[in-house]
């Protein structure tokens, strides 16, 4: 009972939302292109669906190319700087400017250097580089956070480096990784959206540049099924990467 | 007989000059069991990093005869790898020291067997109970077959239950390769029941209070917990431990 009501009430809420934003527009005659009923932003969904989704493939497939390229290259070089303790003070501090400067300052001059011919590149470029901090940090902080216990025992019984890596550190590092691969997931596609936005050429045909082309034509309720479909899209992503997480826990920790 | 490990005149100081131990002495004989006692802080635990050769003292010397291939430790929590099975667990100082995979785990297996958990060769930690998790580190501990086995706390987080079977488990165990054992607890009539030798030591830095000698034989039957060697030996650790908090106060 109490878990059907848990269910129904997001879903009751946005109904009654949903109704209350319908009959806004109908009584008030507001414009479409200033405000779109939702049954006007369904029919441009369905009207635009093969479009939108052919945008959210692309758009998805560059996500997805920019969290492995951003996997491979973080979880290295935390392997690489967890070893060595001036590496990574020398790191850090590069590690969080490339974090905190917004990608869309530095979005430009990614597309110039990519060539603008290729603002694919610099799309997958902006993005890998959005990714990169969470699976970083959480990569550096899981090798570093092994039970000191466990490391005393690994001292005691005389294990060389290797093995203190590969049979300690590594595993401990797991859940810490997995975790950093979730939020980057989500990042990646915020990422990937924004650097279509800056590139701005339609080259890579996304969900952005549906949303810049159906705005700049005042086609309004195609932009809000756009922003829907790349809601749906990241929200999937999301739940699809903790699923993975979930089930690749349960097997790490056999619970 | 040459002893198993020495600390001698030993001393260690933390960093801002916080002493945390000593100065102490401690000669430890092949096959005997030490228990050491005294309250939190007072360096009881420095003193079995010390033996481990886990950590040097600040002043003093440590002689080992017992090499570090032939030490084992247990620590307060069971200091399991949570992704590891419990025969992995135990097959590991084996593995680490280079021994063929197959003959350490059969080795781990038997091992597993003596604690009563050859059935649970397969489960992972997070589904063991408390009382078998500090089993499977005991099994790991004793796999090696030491010469020097250090249990640190082991059985703090236990309930008493558990506490009394693991005490009459660690003889037994023992009994099979009489290694030297240093015992630390906080728990008078857990060192009374277990060791031989009871040395009370004071609030940090921790220095010997007092000695209780138990010549009971070993392995204790459950029942010597009532007898009057128990009582008496209880009674003088207790008093030891009043006079080290006297002292610090």
């Amino acid at each position: 009972m109490n878990r059907a009501l848990n269910t129904l009430a997001p879903l009751a809420l946005i109904a009654v939302l949903l109704a209350i934003w319908e009959a806004a527009c109908r009584l008030t005659g507001v414009p479409a292109y200033f405000l779109p009923s939702p049954s006007a932003v369904a029919a441009a969904m369905i009207e635009n669906g093969p479009l939108l989704l052919g945008s959210a493939w692309n758009t998805l497939a560059t996500a997805l190319i920019a969290l492995a390229c951003a996997s491979l290259m973080a979880s290295s070089l935390a392997l690489i700087i967890a070893t060595n303790r001036l590496l990574e003070q020398a790191v850090r501090p590069l590690a969080v400017a490339l974090q905190v400067t917004p990608v869309v300052a530095i979005a430009p001059q990614v597309v110039i250097w990519a060539g603008l011919a290729h603002a694919d590149r610099a799309i997958i470029a902006l993005a890998v580089i959005v990714a990169f901090f969470p699976i970083f940090s959480g990569a550096l902080t899981g090798l570093k956070a092994t039970d000191p216990d466990l490391e005393r025992l690994f001292d005691l019984y005389g294990a060389s480096p290797w093995q203190k890596l590969t049979r300690l550190r590594l595993p401990s590092a797991i859940p810490f990784m997995l975790e950093g691969h979730k939020v980057a997931g989500g990042l990646a596609v915020i990422g990937a959206v924004v650097a279509e936005f800056v590139a701005g050429s339609g080259g890579s045909q996304g969900l952005a540049w549906r949303i810049l082309e159906s705005s700049n034509r005042l086609q309004t309720a195609k932009t809000f099924a756009a922003v829907i479909v790349l809601a749906i899209m990241g929200a999937g992503l999301h739940a699809v990467l903790e699923a993975a997480e979930r089930a690749t826990l349960h097997r790490f920790r056999g619970r | 007989m040459t002893s198993v490990a020495r600390l001698a005149g030993v001393e260690v100081v933390y960093g801002a000059g916080r002493q945390a131990l000593g100065p102490f002495d401690l000669d430890l004989a092949p096959g005997e069991i030490v228990a050491l006692v005294g309250p939190s802080g007072c360096g009881k635990s420095t003193a079995l990093r010390l033996l481990a050769g886990l950590e040097d003292p600040t002043r003093g010397t440590v002689t080992r005869t017992a090499g570090r291939g032939e030490t084992s430790v247990v620590f307060q929590a069971p200091t399991l790898m949570p992704w590891a099975d419990a025969v992995s667990n135990v097959a590991l100082p084996l593995e680490l020291s280079g021994m063929d995979r197959a003959e350490a785990r059969a080795k781990a297996l038997a091992a597993l067997d003596q604690v009563g958990l050859a059935a649970s060769s397969h489960v992972k930690p997070a589904q063991l109970s408390g009382g078998m998790a500090m089993r499977v580190s005991l099994a790991r501990a004793l796999v090696t077959r030491p010469r020097l086995l250090l249990l640190d706390e082991p059985f703090a987080a236990l309930d008493e239950i558990t506490r009394r079977t693991l005490a009459a488990d660690v003889h037994r165990l023992w009994d099979q390769t009489r290694p030297a054992v240093v015992f630390v607890t906080h728990s008078v009539e857990e060192a009374a029941f277990i060791a031989q030798r009871i040395i009370v030591m004071s609030p940090g830095p921790g220095r010997r209070v007092g000695q209780t000698l138990m010549d009971a034989p070993l392995p204790r039957p459950a029942g010597f917990r009532t007898t009057e060697a128990f009582r008496i030996a209880a009674e003088t650790i207790s008093r030891d431990l009043s006079v080290s908090m006297g002292a610090a106060a």
